[in-house]
Parts: structure tokens; C-alpha cells; sequence
């Protein structure tokens, strides 16, 4: 079991044509994972490799069967490529595109909230983050495969390099991952921490979460009161942004003390409250981990 | 992007909303001319344009009833580095002062248009109490603040304005003035693809009813494509020469007080490592995120950015390298070392794949690289390089 994905979840590539897309097409499918086909509008017809490309999305999900997508279209087109997406009644929504306007987000998600009736919302990864994996099964987006490998953790993350360190940590460590969801570093994030948090709590082969987050929004706050009320199993977090000014972008659009929001001491109270186990050295998130499964492992021996 | 209060108060004028006359010098004899020309009435506001707030606990607002104490407080700011709240202890320098004729206040209000990224809504934040930080009123009387969710697909609504607006508590002979003024913010902040719209103080004055006495714009660096009318603003806001190069050349960088430059690829490991270096008793002296490719060219950009900063006394370059291979990077850093003739201490670390060529090839190009395996390592090693 994972989440989101697995080695069956068929994928389209939205901008398989260009210069990221076509690189990360072909290495999504080395990993494994299966990409059926690509949209390009103007390309219809032809081929990329030996899969179909189409002009739209609705034509490659009627021909191919296409349940989930990663988009890599410049980030002026990523807002409606995401709707075009949606439209075509996709599940799964991956964008990696940096640079999408923030209003943009904001009138997509709103869009695509009063199109779903309850329930069936298509689930928005992204954007301007890696992606998602499960290991040894599927990858949609550009996080490199082999520092994965197939177990127990789910992690969680705004971050891309970041993200790519504490799974190496973990993997070094002996310690493999269920699914590794990079949520993104804007402002507006498809999905945040909470929904991830939620899937992971209710997935059998996850035994512990590691959930990096950064200055800049509430999200960590917001993923702090979900644990606190819903989530059982150990989480190990890491906030990266200790040293970083006031209203200064770090980077990421959404790395910004704004207003005295999203400093870094009011999330990592908000996790110490809800009992996570926090790492204050980045490079000890994996020891963190592996410390936290030993005592449950105890605690679960000694019941 | 942000705008200064002058910039920012011509745009809000063209949307139709009211601002205080005013003129904006650079020169303190200046000011005679430009008062005639544009202002012409009195008691007169003289007001140092920096993008920092708190400027009136500062001594950066000053109201004067002559033009010869204008002339005066105009000279004294010109030139005087303000020191807020906000800018740190070194202050920033005032380039130019906005000459504004003062206005009789009846009663001032805050209002704020931004995302509410809770919810990924847009939101008006509305005050009973203007003219103070909204973040010190939140802690000091939450009571007078309250938030209105809009729909980005429909706008502001007229009646949700409405609503606000009687909240406020406005007298009715200015309700609908207000509610006009409100949508236009709104509208605005969409149109523009803003980030921020801030109006501290919205004033109800004697003279023009509803005013923007004081005016923040802040925009979405990635809507600026669709505005070429702002490309001019892109890199006036930068804090310091070096990140206004950053800017030019498509590098994130920040710049800060250490001794310790950084390099790093992605901008959450960049901060992880600024927290590592600072958790090893060292002080970053930059954050810098190099990007996803670092070829050459980058790496040599990015160098320059970070040894251009005179107090930077060592160097970590953290590169996690994933797709893009660690014998490449190591190339790069090669590369730039030998054009640059680097005289601080550098401190490497790579990772990922081909790591072990990738370290090889710094071992053996002689150039004197520490590196080191992790990243606790590496920035161990940093901070002694820069404290000899």
C-alpha cells in the first residue's frame, strides 16, 4: 500500500514535448512508472518515444485511460492547464511548474471546489514542488529515484532539495518510505500538509511521517492541530527558516514572514504542543526518525 | 515587488480613489517650487520614502505649518539613514521625501486585500483603529479587526463592501464613497496581481471625505509577465545592489549580516543550511539558491553575488545533487574557482549521484576545496574556517 500512487496509476505528461517534460518523462519511466501518453497542444498525432501525443487533455484520457497527470508547461500556462486537467475529470493532478501567479491558484482551486460535488475533487499536487514517489513502485516528478526505497515512512514537505536530504538520511539509515509527497513552495498550494497527514494516518503500510516544513502561511500550524486531534501515528518534523528575516522571500513564493505570520518559532511551538517530535538539525531528521520507531517498538513490545 | 507610498499612491489615485495633494523631491530646494506647483495649501506633511514601515514612530513623518520648516525637515531627512522597527539597526537610507498637505482627521481605519492562505481565499482586512501595525493591534485589540473572505471568481461583492463598511461604522453621507473606494481596492489587487494592498490609514478627513492617507503595494513577482507598466519598479525595491543583480540574472538571494557565505541548490535546503551554520555558532552571511541546473555559468553568477559581500570570510557550497549530476557540479565549481581566484576558504559538500567522481575531481584540481560528506560536517568545518 502508498499513497496517491502506485505501480498501476496510468500517467499523462502535459508539455511531454519540451525540454523538462520530455527528460522527466523518460525518466518516470525508467522508475517504473507508467506514462501512456503526452498532451502538446499543435502535436496531436505525433509520437514522443513510441506514446501517443494528443492536443488535449480530454482526447488522451478518452484514448489512453489516463487517471493521473504531470504537468510541465511554462508557469504563464499552468493555471489553465490545471483546469484542462480537471476538466477531463483527472484523480490526480501533479504540477511541477514554477512561477504560477498566485491569483491564478487561488481562482483554480476556487474553480475546481464549485465543479466537484463532495468527494470526488480531483486531488492537486503542487505546484513548484518535486512531485511525488512511491519507492520501488512510481514516481510522478522529478525527485531522483534511487536515494528512495520502498518501506514504512511517509514524508511530507514544501521543499524539493530538502526533501531529497531527509529521504537519504532515512534510506542511509535503513528506514524506507511508503510515499514521499512534495507539496510545493508557493503561496497557494494545491494540497497542503493536513489532507497528506490525513491519507498517511489512514494508510496501513505507513508507520511513521516525517513532515518538513519552512517559514512563511500557517500550514504547519494547521498540520500541528490535525495531529494533535487525528493522527496516531509518530511524526518527526523539521522547519527549515530559523535564521531567515522578516519580509524577506526565501526563494519559495510562499517563504515569506508576512505581517508577523509564519515565523518559525510559532510552528515549531505548534508541533512541540502537538507532540511531535521536532528536529532542530537538519542534518539529524532520519536520527530522529529512527529513534522515534525504536521507542515505539518498544512501547508496542512492552503491550 | 513592493512600491513606495508616492509610487503606490498613483496607482490607487488612478483607480479613482482619493489621495492628499503631494509632490515628491529629492532635494530639499526642491521644495518650493514643487509646493507651488502641486500642493499649495497648508499645514504642510513631509514624509521619507523607504519601503520599511513604522516610519512615524521613527521620525520619518513630520508635520510642519511653514515652508521654511518644510525646507528644513525635508534637508534633515534627506540623506539620514531611518531606522524603524523594521530595517535593524543600520537603518536604510531616504532618497526622497513625499510633500503632502495635511488633512483634517475625523476618524482612520486600516484596510488590507490579500490571500488568506488558509483557506487559498482572497480576504479584506478591515480595522476600526488606522495608523498602527495591524499585527500590534491584533494582539492588542482583535476586537476591531474583522476579515471578509471574497470568491476570486466573483470579486468583491457590493454588498460584502457594504457590510464592511457599515461595520466601520462610517457616517452615512460617506458610506457609499467608502463602498466604491473598497471595491476599486479589490478590483485593483486582482488587476494588477497584487499581493498586498494596504490602505494605513483609510481616513475619513474634513476636506475629501474617504482618503488613503498612507498606501502598500506589494505584488506577485510571478504576475509581473502580465504587467510590463510595472517592469520599471523590478529591481527598485532591492535592499542592497547585490540582491537587485540577483534579481537580474534569475538568482534567489537575500542578503544578511554573517560572515559565512552560502550556496546552495533549492530553497528549503538554502535555509536548512543557514539554520545548520547558525546551530555550529556561526552567523550566515547570505541565503542563495542557485537553482536546479548550476552549470557553470550559474555557480560563477553565483559566486560573484556572494564575494562581492567584503565580510564574507568562508564559503559553503551545499549542493544536493539529484537529477543533475555531482561530477558536473563539481566541474562548475571548478571552473568559476580557477577564473575567480577565491581567497576565502570554500567548504563543499555534494551529494548525489556520481558523488564520489564529483568529489575526486575537487580533491584533485588542487585548489585547496575542504570538503566534507554530510552536511553537519560541512558546516562544522565552515564555521572554523571563517574563525581561524
Amino acid at each position: 500500500m502508498s499513497i496517491l500512487i502506485n505501480k498501476d496509476t496510468r500517467v499523462l505528461v502535459q508539455g511531454i514535448t519540451g525540454r523538462a517534460g520530455s527528460f522527466h518523462a523518460a525518466q518516470m519511466r525508467e522508475y517504473g512508472t507508467q506514462v501512456i501518453g503526452g498532451v502538446t497542444p499543435g502535436r496531436g498525432g505525433t509520437r514522443w518515444e513510441e506514446l501517443p501525443v494528443f492536443d488535449t487533455v480530454a482526447e488522451a484520457v478518452r484514448e489512453t485511460g489516463a487517471t493521473a497527470t504531470c504537468i510541465f508547461v511554462p508557469a504563464r500556462f499552468g493555471g489553465e492547464a490545471i483546469l484542462e486537467a480537471a476538466k477531463a475529470h483527472l484523480s490526480l493532478i501533479v504540477v511541477i511548474t514554477e512561477g504560477i501567479p498566485a491569483l491564478d491558484m487561488v481562482k483554480v482551486k476556487s474553480w475546481m471546489k464549485g465543479q466537484s460535488p463532495q468527494g470526488v475533487a480531483p486531488v492537486l499536487i503542487g505546484p513548484n514542488g518535486p512531485g511525488l514517489i512511491t519507492p520501488g513502485q512510481a514516481k510522478i516528478g522529478i525527485m531522483p529515484g534511487y536515494i528512495h526505497r520502498p518501506g514504512s515512512i511517509g514524508v511530507v514537505s514544501r521543499s524539493g532539495t530538502l526533501t531529497y536530504e531527509a529521504v537519504w538520511q532515512l534510506t542511509q539509515l535503513g528506514l524506507g518510505q511508503s510515499t514521499c509527497v512534495g507539496i510545493g513552495g508557493d503561496t497557494v498550494p494545491g494540497t497542503s500538509f493536513v489532507e497528506i497527514l490525513e491519507l498517511f494516518e489512514r494508510d496501513r503500510e505507513t508507520a511513521g511521517i516525517v513532515l518538513i516544513g519552512e517559514i512563511g502561511g500557517t500550514a504547519e500550524e494547521e498540520a500541528a492541530v490535525f495531529i494533535r486531534k487525528h493522527v496516531t501515528k509518530p511524526v518527526v518534523a523539521f522547519v527549515a527558516g530559523a535564521t531567515a528575516p522578516r519580509e524577506k522571500r526565501m526563494g519559495h513564493a510562499g517563504a515569506v514572514i508576512a505581517q508577523g505570520q509564519g515565523t518559525h518559532a510559532s510552528k515549531i511551538q505548534a508541533l512541540k504542543g502537538a507532540e511531535v517530535a521536532v528536529a532542530e538539525n537538519p542534518a539529524s531528521i532520519g536520527q530522529t526518525m529512527l529513534k522515534v520507531m525504536n521507542e515505539q517498538g518498544v512501547r508496542r513490545k512492552l503491550r | 515587488m513592493r512600491l513606495l507610498e508616492h509610487q503606490a499612491k498613483k496607482i490607487l489615485s488612478s483607480w479613482g480613489i482619493p489621495i492628499p495633494r503631494g509632490a515628491v523631491l529629492s532635494r530639499p530646494n526642491q521644495l518650493t517650487a514643487a509646493f507651488a506647483k502641486k500642493v499649495g495649501r497648508f499645514p504642510l506633511i513631509v514624509k521619507a520614502q523607504v519601503y520599511a514601515g513604522g516610519r512615524g514612530k521613527a521620525g520619518g513623518i513630520v508635520k510642519v505649518a511653514d515652508l521654511k520648516k518644510a525646507i528644513s525637515a525635508a534637508a534633515d531627512l534627506l540623506g539620514k539613514r531611518l531606522v524603524t522597527p523594521q530595517t535593524g539597526p543600520e537603518g536604510v537610507p531616504v532618497k526622497t521625501v513625499l510633500l503632502e498637505q495635511g488633512l483634517t482627521l475625523q476618524k482612520e481605519f486600516y484596510i488590507g486585500i490579500l490571500i488568506d492562505r488558509s483557506k487559498g481565499l482572497p480576504m479584506v482586512v478591515a480595522a476600526k483603529e488606522g495608523g498602527v501595525a495591524i499585527e500590534e493591534l491584533a494582539l492588542e485589540n482583535p476586537q476591531a479587526i474583522q476579515t471578509t473572505s471574497f470568491d476570486p471568481l466573483l470579486g468583491l461583492l457590493p454588498f460584502q463592501a457594504r457590510q464592511i463598511v457599515n461595520w466601520l461604522g462610517l457616517p452615512s453621507e460617506h458610506r457609499e464613497a467608502a463602498v466604491q473606494q473598497l471595491l476599486a481596492f479589490a478590483r485593483g489587487f486582482f488587476e494588477l496581481d497584487a499581493s498586498l494592498v494596504e490602505v494605513n490609514p483609510w481616513a475619513l478627513t474634513k476636506e475629501l471625505g474617504p482618503v488613503a492617507l498612507d498606501a502598500k503595494l506589494t505584488f506577485d513577482d510571478n504576475g509581473l509577465f502580465r504587467h510590463p507598466e510595472l517592469s520599471g519598479f523590478k529591481t527598485a525595491d532591492a535592499d542592497s545592489p547585490s540582491e537587485a543583480k540577483a534579481r537580474e540574472i534569475g538568482i534567489s538571494y537575500v542578503g544578511l549580516n554573517g560572515s559565512i557565505g552560502c550556496m546552495v541548490n533549492g530553497a528549503g535546503l538554502a535555509m536548512a543550511t543557514m539554520d545548520l551554520i547558525k546551530l555550529h555558532g556561526g552567523e550566515p552571511a547570505n541565503f542563495l539558491d542557485v537553482g536546479g541546473g548550476a552549470d557553470l555559468n550559474q555557480v560563477r553568477e553565483a559566486f560573484k553575488l556572494i564575494l562581492a559581500d567584503g565580510q564574507v570570510r568562508a564559503v559553503l557550497v551545499n549542493i544536493f545533487g539529484g537529477i543533475m549530476k555531482c561530477d558536473l557540479v563539481a566541474q562548475g565549481i571548478i571552473g568559476a574557482a580557477k577564473t575567480m581566484k577565491i581567497k576565502v576558504p570554500l567548504v563543499v559538500r555534494l551529494e548525489g549521484t556520481n558523488v564520489e567522481l564529483g568529489r575526486k575531481l575537487l580533491q584533485e584540481s588542487g585548489l585547496g576545496f575542504i570538503t566534507a560528506s554530510d552536511m553537519d560536517e560541512a558546516a562544522r568545518k565552515v564555521v572554523e574556517a571563517a574563525n581561524p
